[in-house]
């Protein structure tokens, strides 16, 4: 096994006029849960599609677990399992047929780890496929696939019908998966469950990877909130380098918040000292904002949009 | 009656919202039985050419594998009364298909999909869905049947028979919306309502084809709402008692749906949902079987219904020999089918060659399961674990050929123990007609694999044109020979190139030809699904 699981590079796809893809790099580190964050239309899918051979690439270099995907499908699919984020049940299929069938495709599964599972999951696999709501689809894939024995895990928005109390399951889930030393590549357009999940991100805009790295790595490139409460009116805070939308509200000025460029946040702290700090409160950024400075910048007038769904 | 609060506007959601379905359906219907009376009137121009074809009518009408299709003749020496021949049998069947899915769509589908449940928590009563679903087919059938009768009117058809004859039509097809208003109750989804409504559709077409064909079972006809419609003879002493039939069988569908309606929950059925298995099947651990469990349902029905026919024609061949030897009309139909040996001979290479498309028709459906898995995302999970693409649609396309395979045996074997048991001479008779049935396999594999490489190669284009392929080759050999076609028109169904076993002898050259461009057909499908991208629009 080698330090890298997958390795993409320049990838492209277009469909007819779209292009879905448009030079997109990603690298995932073996044994890391990797964050794969975009909104809805950025190219996730069709991202994780072309990784499991379901489409074929137009352009760029695509390894998985030191293959192709494309050519060596068969071979790479014993070591991963994908839970897609369509989940569609065959209609008269009861649940537990559908672990059992896609875990022996796979090459078998752990009956005791299907068994807790259903459990932590509460979910009743006697039920027939169309009788499921889409959350529960979803759990049938994640169970068949977390209770297979494999390498990587390939999960494509796997929370997005489960209800908080199941995202928890979902994500103690992913601890183990974590400690077990399985690579797991989750796309997601919830920001704080990758924040909570992940060990790195790469996040997605347009077909391309517009930034990648840990939380910490990307936090050096944002702006921490800074909230303060003075003794005395702040004067020539606005003339420091790195500081962003500053408000000075209270009567006398005293109250104080601004974003404030991480590089530069120690000379911003040493400046409100000066004016007798009587309470402060700092927060980190979140991907949200992260997301809106990509979207910020968009060129074609989609900010709004893309705003709109990072707020999501 | 405030059960009934609201029906208007579901009424009217429902137009809103079928607009063009609707509209389609009737569009299709319409033009489906102008160009029948558009047709006679064009190739039947004096009265000379009508009596020409009645007596043809009457020779043909001893023929039951057309019978069975068309519905007989009471008097086709008239404009009218040929484009009633042409029209009724199949019509009200098509009619009773479009006004069963109407009603399941604006129904059960809406309980399914969980928008009753939206508006049903508004003021809206206990029966308003139906009512609004059933009043909407109602205003759709007669809409249909108003623009029918007036373009009848319009080509010069009399007034009253044209009237009577649509009348017929949808009346005896609404009953199907009645028989579809029964199913979406006993069960809590859509697929199988249609699947039941669907089946009761069938069996009144099947107790119709049997009855119309076979003189001492003629009674089975007045067991079907088609066959009463048959049996309303517009256009040729129209009987107007018999719409008192499906009138009286639509009020009590309504009072038996009435009371099942209140004896279930919202969202639920009649009949009470199965809990399945709580693991797989030890032997669910292979495309194949995953293909098999899918499709296994479908072709039990067939199968079914491929022994019902191959059970009611075997069991009448013997009576042909006796109606060709009274009437010279029905021995001339007969030896102008083709073939050398006895008239039973010729009767039974003519049923097997009508089972052999219904072996066609089947494995269509059953290659088209493939498209259908993969564009309501079921292919995805299969194809992201250990199985190769070629092994998973291989799996579905052997389920096609030997499924194809096994329905052609019952069918052959079937009408050959009947036949053989009513000649007399069951060791001689069951051989010879189980090879003419298998005789048959080779142009059904070639339908189905024109689907197959269709479904490699422009999965976009493949329900529409592997159903499209399937009926220019039915087309073809129904009433190909009949409107004396062109050879090389004829040639293109691979059906022509059958030996008309038993009346024929084998002859192994062309079916060996037809298994070759069926192999290469299939190949040429799996070479292009390992090639493509999967895709679901």
């Amino acid at each position: 096994m080698t330090a890298t699981a997958i390795a993409v590079s320049g990838l492209v796809k277009t469909f007819g006029p779209t292009r879905a893809l448009d030079g997109l790099d990603l690298t995932v580190n073996t044994g890391e849960v990797h964050g794969f964050l975009g909104p809805n239309g950025a190219g996730k899918t069709t991202t994780l599609r072309i990784l499991l051979g379901l489409l074929r690439a137009d352009a760029g270099s695509v390894r998985l677990l030191d293959g192709d995907p494309w050519r060596d499908a068969v071979a790479l699919h014993r070591r991963l399992a994908y839970v897609p984020g369509e989940v569609n049940l065959w209609p008269n299929l009861s649940g537990g047929e559908v672990i059992d069938l896609l875990g022996r495709l796979r090459g078998g599964l752990d009956p005791h780890r299907r068994a807790d599972l259903l459990e932590r999951f509460q979910l009743d696999p006697r039920k027939k496929g169309r009788t499921y709501s889409k959350g529960n689809r979803q759990k049938v894939a994640l169970v068949a696939a977390l209770a297979s024995d494999v390498e990587l895990l390939v999960l494509d928005e796997p929370t997005s019908g489960l209800d908080p109390l199941m995202e928890t399951v979902f994500q103690e889930c992913m601890e183990e998966e974590r400690k077990a030393g399985r690579t797991v590549l989750l796309s997601s357009h919830i920001l704080a469950e990758a924040e909570k999940l992940c060990d790195r991100l790469t996040i997605i805009r347009e077909g391309r990877a517009v930034e990648t790295g840990t939380l910490a790595d990307m936090r050096h490139l944002t702006r921490t909130l800074v909230h303060a409460d003075l003794e005395r009116p702040a004067a020539g805070l606005d003339k420091l380098p790195g500081v962003h939308d500053l408000e000075v509200n209270g009567a006398d000025g005293t109250r104080v918040s601004a974003q404030v460029d991480t590089a530069e946040l120690g000379g911003f702290l040493r400046r409100l000292t000066d004016f007798g700090v009587r309470d402060l409160v700092s927060q980190p950024p979140t991907l949200e904002e992260l997301f809106l400075r990509h979207y910020e910048a968009a060129p074609e007038g989609d900010g709004q949009a893309a705003r709109e769904e990072a707020r999501r | 009656m405030k059960e009934l609060t609201g029906t208007g506007r579901l009424f009217r959601l429902a137009l809103r919202r079928d607009r063009i379905v609707a509209t389609a359906w009737i569009l299709g219907l319409w033009l489906f039985a102008y160009s029948q009376a558009a047709a006679i009137i064009a190739l039947y121009p004096t009265q000379a050419d009508l009596d020409q074809l009645a007596r043809t009518a009457q020779g043909v009408g001893a023929n039951p594998a057309v019978v069975a299709i068309q519905g007989p003749a009471y008097d086709a020496s008239t404009y009218g009364g040929a484009t009633a021949w042409q029209l009724v049998t199949p019509w009200v069947f098509l009619i009773g298909l479009m006004s069963l899915f109407l009603v399941t769509r604006h129904t059960r589908q809406e309980e399914e999909s969980g928008r009753a449940e939206l508006v049903s928590a508004g003021a809206v009563g206990r029966y308003a869905w139906l009512a609004g679903g059933l009043l909407f087919v109602v205003a759709v059938n007669a809409a249909l049947a108003a623009i029918t009768a007036l373009t009848f009117i319009a080509v010069g058809l009399p007034a009253t028979g044209s009237v009577a004859l649509v009348l017929a039509c949808v009346l005896n097809g609404l009953v199907f919306a009645g028989v579809a208003a029964i199913t979406v109750q006993v069960t809590q989804y859509a697929r199988p309502a249609n699947g039941m409504a669907f089946a009761v559709l069938g069996v009144a077409f099947l107790l119709r084809a049997i009855g119309d064909s076979a003189a001492e079972l003629s009674w089975l006809s007045w067991l079907s709402p088609i066959g009463w419609a048959e049996r309303f003879r517009p256009f040729a002493g129209e009987q107007w008692w018999v719409l008192l039939l499906p009138l009286a069988l639509l009020l009590v569908l309504l009072v038996a749906v009435a009371a099942l309606l209140v004896r279930r929950d919202q969202g639920a059925g009649v009949l009470p949902v199965r809990p399945g298995p709580a693991t797989a099947a030890p032997g669910l651990r292979s495309p194949l079987a995953l293909a098999w469990r899918l499709q296994r349902g479908t072709l039990l029905g067939w199968t079914i219904g491929v022994a019902i026919a191959g059970l009611s024609f075997g069991a009448i061949a013997q009576d042909m020999v006796q109606a060709a030897s009274e009437d010279p009309e029905t021995a001339e139909m007969f030896s102008r089918l083709g073939g050398s040996g006895s008239i039973a001979d010729i009767f039974l290479a003519a049923i097997l060659s009508w089972i052999g498309m219904l072996a066609a028709a089947y494995a269509v459906q059953a290659v088209l399961r493939l498209r259908s898995e993969e564009s309501e995302h079921r292919a995805e999970p299969v194809l992201s674990t250990s199985v190769p693409r070629i092994g998973w649609a291989g799996s579905h396309l052997l389920i096609a050929a030997a499924g194809s395979a096994s329905l052609l045996v019952t069918g052959g074997l079937v009408a050959g123990v009947a036949h053989g048991l009513r000649a007399g001479d069951l060791g001689g008779e069951l051989p010879r007609v189980l090879g003419g049935a298998l005789v048959q396999l080779p142009a059904v594999w070639v339908v189905a694999g024109i689907a197959a490489a269709l479904f490699g190669l422009l999965p976009r284009l493949v329900v529409g044109g592997a159903w499209a392929a399937l009926g220019v080759v039915l087309s073809i050999s129904i009433i190909g020979e009949l409107l004396r076609l062109d050879q090389w028109v004829l040639d293109l169904s691979p059906f022509t190139h059958l030996p008309r076993v038993p009346a024929a002898e084998v002859t192994a050259t062309p079916l060996a030809w037809l298994v070759v461009l069926a192999v290469v057909l299939a190949a040429a499908g799996l070479a292009g699904f390992r090639r493509r991208d999967l895709s679901s629009a």
